[in-house]
């Protein structure tokens, strides 16, 4: 592999790296409960998770790494882990 | 509606361990810090998890030199846009080993010149990168793989060094502790240590499930816990004096020990009394020194 002077990246080009593939739990966001308060946004530890154009909020599954920290900190338990299927 | 994402200037792609503490306090950083920034990084878990080259998960100038001197870096960056008179602010993100031990000297020499820049240390109390090693951040009687609990020790025997205190006995304007656990509080206090003038220092408890013991999901949970048992407190601190305080209603700190097996030879085999009247007394002090206990009214009959 050739290194570039000062061994410098493209900003942001760990997203080629899909760490969804990490995943042994796979969050399930229940909409219907979901408050909008955003705090499984704010925590999660891979900024993964978007507000979509209803408010409402989901994971990228391309990186999620089924930590659970969302699940575990939903106000509203609106969040579940499910075993994922292989 | 644009759907915001949220992996702005700290991007998804990262190599952290699922849950990590301090892949959480890099997002919170560089939200608060926004993208004019120069971020200057030491060696450890969040240099190689965000940078295995060519793969970068930062969207803001990022540098990396050497474990140690971290401080020395920003101390140049920042005297050369000074002298180009550019406005970039200089954030530099190390881990406690690099902090509290190996970068003593750069960061001492550093705060005495009175750069212009934000500190941030993101405490995950050992030398995780590494395996494991304490470090002088390392909480009483915590196992780590240099100071192994077993038939002749209960773990680190050496108190946690007081990093804010050396830093506030610099001079430094602007000196805070803050935890993942309060996100809000966290990115406010990031802003106000960038918009004060001079060398100013934020250190962010951050769990480590790998190297502390415990699943992913807990990571907030456990950091709330530090706080409320007053094992962390969260302050703020202008020109040397504590100008705020997190108060809690406190927890013993059995409930904060319990839960990671860096803690688990303080109750198996045996439940180790002294020990933890120990780090309970360490817990009493920190409420004494900075008043955060929340006097609750006796319940009536
Ligand atoms: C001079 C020097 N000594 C030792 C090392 C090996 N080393 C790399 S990272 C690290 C530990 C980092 O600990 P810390 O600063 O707490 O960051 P963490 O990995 O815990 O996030 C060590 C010992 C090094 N890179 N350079
Ligand atoms: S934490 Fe729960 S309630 Fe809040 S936005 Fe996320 S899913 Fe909705
Ligand atoms: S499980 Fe973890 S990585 Fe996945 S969306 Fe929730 S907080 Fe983010
Ligand atoms: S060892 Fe700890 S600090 Fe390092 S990546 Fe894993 S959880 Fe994060
Ligand atoms: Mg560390």
């Amino acid at each position: 592999m050739a290194l570039a002077v000062g061994c410098r990246a493209r900003p942001g080009k760990s997203r080629d790296n899909k760490t969804g593939s990490w995943r042994v739990f796979k969050p399930i966001f229940d909409h219907e409960k979901c408050s909008k308060c955003g705090m499984c946004r704010t925590l999660c530890p891979e900024g993964c998770i978007h507000e979509n154009t209803e408010g409402v909020f989901d994971p990228d599954y391309a990186f999620c790494k089924g930590c659970g920290i969302c699940a575990a900190e939903c106000p509203k338990a609106a969040i579940t882990m499910k075993q994922e299927e292989k | 509606m644009a759907e915001k994402k949220t992996c702005d200037l700290f991007d998804c792609g990262h190599r952290a361990c699922g849950g990590c503490g301090a892949a959480l306090s890099a997002r919170l950083v560089t939200e608060a810090a926004g993208p004019e920034t120069i971020v200057v990084a030491s060696t450890g878990c969040m240099e190689v998890f965000s940078t295995p080259y060519p793969e970068t998960a930062w969207k803001v100038p990022w540098i990396h030199s050497l474990f140690e001197n971290a401080a020395a870096v920003a101390s140049g960056i920042e005297a050369a846009l000074k002298k180009q008179g550019r406005k970039e602010k200089v954030v530099i993100m190390a881990g406690d080993g690099a902090t509290f031990d190996i970068g003593m000297i750069c960061i001492s020499g550093a705060f005495e010149r009175g750069h212009d820049f934000t500190y941030i240390c993101y405490d995950n109390e050992a030398y995780m990168n590494t395996g494991i090693q304490r470090s002088g951040a390392t909480p009483y009687d915590a196992s780590t793989t240099t100071s192994p609990a077993g038939k002749v020790s209960f773990g680190n025997k050496r108190p946690k060094k007081d990093m804010p205190a050396i830093l506030a006995a610099h001079g430094a304007p602007y000196v805070a502790t803050a935890s993942i656990a309060y996100p809000a509080d966290l990115m406010q206090k990031v802003q106000k240590a960038i918009n004060t003038p001079g060398p100013c220092y934020v250190q962010v408890h951050a769990p480590c499930c790998t190297g502390w013991g415990f699943e992913g999901e807990q990571t907030i949970a456990i950091a709330k816990l530090a706080i409320e048992t007053g094992l962390w407190v969260n302050f703020e601190m202008v020109d040397g004096t504590v100008t705020k305080v997190k108060k809690v209603v406190r927890k013993p700190v059995t409930e904060y020990l319990k839960t990671q097996k860096r803690f688990r030879h303080l109750f198996k085999p045996k439940l180790q009394e002294a020990e933890i009247a120990h780090i309970q007394a360490i817990a009493d002090k920190n409420a004494e020194k900075y008043g955060i206990d929340i006097k609750v009214p006796p319940k009536k009959e």
